[in-house]
């Protein structure tokens, strides 16, 4: 939106900015404003698609059921039932978060040796992508078909090991049985967010401390992980922001219940009678978006730390 | 861009066992998948027949509403990819080319979307599609409106990518000044090395758009994945059935996608 207001509005249309021959030197004023009208589309679609949507988000928040600004429906944030699940999505997606992490670089160290345009690395890119994106509702049925009361490895192992996963109760369908699910697509995405900053460890490093009589060990130990550290954490941080904002496993896997702040949300936006308040949905939005503003803003300080090593 | 081949390697048996542990790890959910599709009902056994109803359409009247909603799907994932095509990439090659102090911002906000979670975007949406909805209608097509917010972080990427592999100002300074048009020099000579980028932004908000759920289904619409946990309520052999054809599908596209993708650079490097 404010890409569009600072230039001065030009006269003439985007595709008669720049008449055959017309370089940038010449008429730079003129051109400039012209080309900023282009963006001008793109302004107004993130305007109504995104900034209005999470603005209204936000806003429902703190008005009632008349339209009158009120800060009760925030003061029902430290209602227990609300701050459990918080703090339930908080350690769900911290646990899964810092497990899909550590697997996903063991996997991304295994593969960075491997020919980048191999058969090895286009499967596991292939797979990595498919099961990052595809989750929800189809990995649902996949964790009922394999650890569900009939599920092929619980099955397994209760005829053949003699033991009952669900001797204490199901719980694939609360909150602990969303731990395999997840750490399900905290992997994949691992993978494709960190085997980047794996590859952009430069060949010249590990030339430099070899010459140095350096051993593989010296080379992880004193250049990988030290450049490394930065990129991980910022992938760690942005699977736990995955892992926060997931609704649709979730939804699929328990049809009832509300353990988790976006399962709250659809009640709070399906049912208007369950919480008493309606709007709650909006101060709980605006409570997951302060968490994810304040995990986005360490991501994006240590992207910039992790950067410095790419040039 | 180096391929990571001066770096240290684990060695070869260390890397097999990784792989190999992970790899199993990840196939019991989709063998379990599977053999929960073969089973027999109640006498035991195993049979094909549920993948015979699915493979030969035979699935019947009550299941045409799973027709209806992947046609929604593919429509929904074609509009997706056509608002990225029409609003993302040409407002990323103009911002690149001549708008360069823009470029911090188009990548905060096409960013952005990865910090609101889709649910939080749904609470806002359902005001703002009454009025979509007064406008154009309450057709299907118009939740790629929505999508194309989602699939915006994956799209920028693959985009942004290609651009800053390529220099942008050199070949359009080249084609400009033999001659070409602005159009001739977009259509023949950027299209064509941003072709990479393009289909690798197309196929992830296709992938993006076959998996939405979230805000298809608290907005009340069809699509694959509302229409499969509809189906899973009836018969969740079924479901099962259809889901894994759709990972198997996405995997193939993604696959050959990513093969003809790197074959290109390979003879363009």
């Amino acid at each position: 939106m404010s890409s569009s207001t600072v230039v001065t509005p030009a006269v003439e249309p985007r595709s008669a900015t720049a008449p055959r021959g017309s370089t940038r030197p010449v008429r730079p004023r003129r051109t400039r404003g012209a080309a900023a009208w282009g963006v001008a589309p793109f302004a107004l679609y993130i305007a109504l698609f995104l900034a209005l949507p999470t603005g209204i988000a936000l806003a429902t928040g703190f008005v009632d059921e008349e339209g009158a600004f009120t800060l009760d429906t925030i003061a029902a944030l430290g209602d227990p039932f609300v701050l459990s699940g918080f703090g339930t999505s908080i350690a769900l997606s911290a646990f899964t978060a810092v497990v899909g992490a550590l697997l996903g670089a063991l996997v991304s160290y295994a593969i960075v040796a491997a020919r980048p345009e191999g058969m090895l690395r286009s499967v596991i890119d292939a797979a990595s992508g498919v099961l990052a994106q595809f989750g929800g509702v189809m990995l649902a049925f996949a964790f009922i078909a394999t650890i569900g009361i009939q599920g092929g490895v619980t099955v397994l192992l209760r005829d053949l090991a003699g033991i009952d996963i669900f001797a204490d109760g199901v719980w694939l369908y609360e909150s602990p049985g969303l731990i395999l699910p997840y750490v399900y697509f905290q992997v994949p995405l691992m993978i494709i967010v960190f085997l980047p900053a794996l590859e952009s460890l430069k060949p010249q490093w590990a030339e430099a401390s070899a010459t140095l009589g350096g051993t593989t060990a010296t080379f992880w130990w004193r250049i990988g992980i030290p450049v490394l550290w930065p990129s991980f954490l910022g992938s760690l941080l942005l699977l736990f922001a995955n892992a926060f904002s997931s609704y649709a496993t979730a939804a699929a896997l328990t049809s009832q219940g509300q353990s988790i702040v976006p399962l709250q949300i659809r009640a709070a936006l399906t049912s208007e009678t369950l919480l008493g308040r309606e709007n709650l949905a909006g101060a709980l939005a605006l409570g997951m978006i302060v968490v994810m503003v304040v995990v986005m803003t360490l991501y994006a300080l240590l992207q910039r730390r992790a950067d410095r090593w790419r040039r | 861009m180096s391929a990571g081949a001066g770096i240290p390697a684990p060695s070869a048996l260390a890397r097999r066992s990784i792989l190999t542990i992970v790899g199993v790890l990840f196939a019991i959910p989709i063998v379990a998948m599977v053999e929960f599709t073969l089973r027999r009902g109640l006498e035991g056994g195993y049979d094909l027949s549920r993948w015979i109803t699915v493979l030969t359409g035979d699935l019947g009247p009550a299941y045409r509403p799973l027709g209806q909603a992947i046609g929604n799907s593919l429509a929904l994932a074609a509009v997706t990819v056509l608002v990225v095509l029409v609003l993302l990439v040409p407002t990323m090659v103009l911002v690149q080319l001549r708008l360069p102090q823009l470029r911090r911002a188009l990548e905060f906000v096409c960013l952005l979307p990865i910090s609101i979670p889709a649910i939080v975007l749904v609470v806002g949406l359902a005001p703002v599609y009454s009025v979509v909805a007064r406008l154009f209608g309450s057709g299907v097509w118009t939740l790629a409106f929505a999508y194309g917010i989602i699939v915006l972080p994956f799209a920028y990427r693959a985009v942004q990518s290609n651009l800053d592999a390529l220099d942008v100002a050199t070949l359009t300074e080249a084609a400009r000044s033999l001659g070409a048009s602005w159009p001739v020099t977009i259509v023949r000579v950027l299209l064509p090395n941003l072709r990479r980028g393009l289909l690798a932004a197309a196929f992830i908000s296709i992938a993006v758009v076959l998996g939405e759920f979230t805000i298809a289904s608290l907005l009340n619409r069809q699509n694959l994945q509302t229409a499969l946990v509809v189906v899973s309520k009836d018969d969740p052999y079924i479901a099962v059935v259809l889901a894994l054809l759709a990972l198997l599908l996405a995997f193939v596209l993604l696959l050959v996608i990513g093969r003809v993708g790197r074959g290109r650079t390979r003879k363009e490097s």
